[in-house]
């Protein structure tokens, strides 16, 4: 059985969990930690019951995610429409099964609801979709398209004066390769949009890419570097971190709060796949069924044994 | 007798979303890099905080849109329909359409009135795209009157809209008394020998050429249908059963927008002939207003031609049968 306890979140005055405080403590971190190691295991659990769904990308983003939910933004699981929140739009939309075991964990939704992900009715679809599970501010699932949504929100959180408001955008590394994205680079450094904050889940690997001399035959979809030079000629503030770090993590993303007056970028060093050994950096579990077995190898690697009814030994 | 010229529906934009700017602070404009042709600048100059230069940089701006919808303002998208509407067509799709936002998608230059620009800036299947994405309201107003009604409404009205405005001044079909009611088409001339039904600022040139046809003997019945989605369907079928035989005009396509709407319509509700006047699945040219409309059959004279020749041949086929 799962445990549908969302587990207990330190919740500061103004809803965030532990904002504005000073360096995550030695504790603090270890909780994101296993925040994020219960994030994966519901990602394999719900596209394991699916049969379908994402794996190599959510898997990337979950200490980011875990980072987010649970230390940086400012949010009310029981209030997820509150005017005053931070925003977090999923750009790269087909890793929304992470977000949603994020969610999940945070309290927004049962995380049993996690095993109906993908199937009729169900609230978790394939790709976000804000009219179905509250707590998502964009449907998204069509990529390059979340950062100019996320322009949208921080110029009108601006505009209603709700100053307080910051808005949170992972892309993907390949999804960067989207003009959109670049139109969208383009346009908030004029308004010196610097509540606003894209994250790159720079895990070196799209869906399928170009051939060449790279894991498995296939090139990353930017050369070394070449992100943070895109970014940073665009005016962009540019950080770098590396993305399963969590104490990097958390101390990046609550630098890039504080605003410079430009619209900051965290390019989130990441391996695709982390955390389950044979899925690690390789391009085809970007979306692949597992069998049981590497059901159950990719549980315990998480540090989950499989119970029986989920197909491993008694 | 022909209607009288009335105001570039842009003027009225301008003016109009800046009027109900004034009263309600969750208005905001969006442009990209077009507000000097489409009139948006109007409202820079009246609400510049409020104005949102996008840069040539369409699908983000309407992205933006999208986001902007959420936090409670109610945005205005201004460009050229053709860079409203195929362009950034996935980003409606995705993030207005599909999350029912509250964007209001107000281009200007819409049909063959865009100032002598050719093929590019033409576009002609806007309504058929529009009106085919679920959940999107689609209206085309008639003249300057109706356009500043359907601003004011849709600016009331919660969810995604696509208003066509046309840059250019046409002739005034409506005075100033007229009342936009959203999903209602309007008999705008009694008939009983032939069924025309239009939309946008076609409508004025088909009363005109209903006028015409008056003169030969023919008494044409005009409808004119500004809400293409959701359609009028009782008042489509109730024009069509006045004289059993309708003819669509529209400053369009003549494949899926108002005739594809309407043969729809009547073939469920009231099987009807329906003949389709409008652009014959062809992109449009460079030439001036008046040399388009000929060109395409889409002026007074030659929508009454036109009709005139399809009732000779409905005539004969009816003789032929007998
Ligand atoms: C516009 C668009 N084109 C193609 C796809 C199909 N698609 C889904 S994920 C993906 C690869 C994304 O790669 P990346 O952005 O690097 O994401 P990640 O590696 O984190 O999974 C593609 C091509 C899509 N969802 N949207
Ligand atoms: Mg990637």
């Amino acid at each position: 059985m799962i445990k549908s306890s969302a587990g207990s979140v330190a919740v500061g005055a103004d809803g965030s969990p532990k904002a504005g405080q000073m360096a995550a403590t030695a504790a603090e971190i270890r909780e994101l930690e296993e925040r994020a190691r219960r994030i994966r295991v519901e990602i394999i659990r719900a596209v394991n019951e699916a049969k379908a769904g994402h794996l190599g990308g959510p898997l990337s983003a979950a200490d980011v995610l875990a980072a987010l939910y649970f230390r940086v933004m400012r949010v009310r699981p029981d209030e997820p429409l509150w005017p005053d929140r931070d925003r977090f739009i999923l750009s790269k939309g087909h890793s929304s099964v992470g977000l949603y075991a994020a969610l999940a964990l945070r309290g927004y939704f049962p995380v049993e609801e996690m095993l109906t992900f993908d199937s009729l009715g169900s609230r978790l679809q394939g790709h976000p979709d804000m009219t179905k599970l509250p707590g998502l501010d964009m449907s998204t699932g069509s990529l390059g398209m979340g950062i100019s949504a996320g322009i949208g929100i921080a110029l009108g959180a601006r505009l209603t004066g709700r100053t307080g408001v910051r808005t949170f955008v992972m892309l993907g590394d390949g999804e960067c390769q989207e003009g959109e994205v670049w139109e969208a680079a383009m346009v908030a450094p004029r308004y010196k949009l610097d509540t606003l904050i894209a994250i790159v889940d720079h895990n070196k690997l799209q869906q399928y890419g170009w051939s060449g001399e790279g894991p498995d035959g296939r090139l990353p979809p930017e050369v070394p570097g070449e992100l943070v030079a895109k970014w940073t000629a665009f005016g962009w503030r540019v950080f770098e971190v590396d993305g399963h770090s969590m104490p990097a993590v958390v101390d990046v993303l609550e630098r890039a709060c504080v605003g410079d007056g430009r619209p900051t970028v965290v390019i989130s060093n990441t391996v695709k796949g982390k955390g389950v050994s044979f899925m690690e950096g390789h391009y085809y579990w970007h979306t692949k069924p597992m069998t049981p077995d590497e059901f159950a190898r990719a549980m315990a690697d998480l540090g989950e044994p499989a119970p029986a009814s989920e197909g491993g030994a008694r | 007798m022909t209607l009288p010229m009335g105001r570039a529906m842009r003027e009225v934009f301008g003016e109009t979303v800046s009027d109900l700017a004034a009263n309600d602070p969750r208005i905001v404009m969006l442009d990209a890099d077009v507000g000097s042709s489409t009139k948006a600048d109007t409202f820079e100059h009246r609400h510049p905080e409020r104005y949102l230069q996008m840069g040539i940089a369409e699908q983000n701006m309407l992205g933006v849109a999208a986001g902007l919808a959420t936090t409670g303002l109610i945005p205005f998208v201004s460009t050229f329909v053709a860079f409203a509407v195929v362009r950034p067509l996935d980003q409606i799709r995705v993030l207005i359409a599909q999350p029912g936002l509250n964007v209001k998608i107000t281009p200007g230059y819409a049909g063959l009135f865009t100032g002598v620009t050719g093929k590019t800036h033409l576009i002609v299947d806007d309504v058929s795209i529009m009106r085919a994405m679920p959940g999107m309201v689609t209206v085309c107003p008639a003249d300057d009157v109706e356009a500043d009604r359907v601003l004011r409404w849709c600016a009331a009205y919660q969810g995604p809209v696509y208003v066509r405005l046309v840059r250019d001044a046409t002739q005034r079909l409506f005075d100033d008394a007229y009342r936009f009611e959203f999903g209602k088409a309007v008999v705008v001339r009694e008939g009983r020998d032939v069924t025309l039904i239009s939309t946008g600022t076609q409508t004025p040139r088909v009363v005109d050429a209903a006028e015409l046809l008056a003169a030969q003997g023919i008494e044409a019945h005009v409808l004119h249908v500004p809400t293409i989605k959701p359609l009028d369907v009782p008042a489509i079928v109730a024009a069509a059963a006045r004289t059993g035989y309708v003819v669509t005009v529209e400053e369009h396509t003549v494949i899926g927008g108002l005739g594809g709407a309407v043969a729809e319509a009547l073939s469920e509700h009231r099987p009807t002939t329906v003949k389709r006047l409008g652009m014959q699945d062809v992109f449009g040219e460079s030439a001036s207003n008046a040399a388009l409309l000929e060109l395409y059959g889409l002026s007074a004279a030659r929508v009454a031609d036109q009709v005139r020749s399809l009732l000779g041949s409905r005539s004969k086929e009816a003789q032929a049968q007998i």
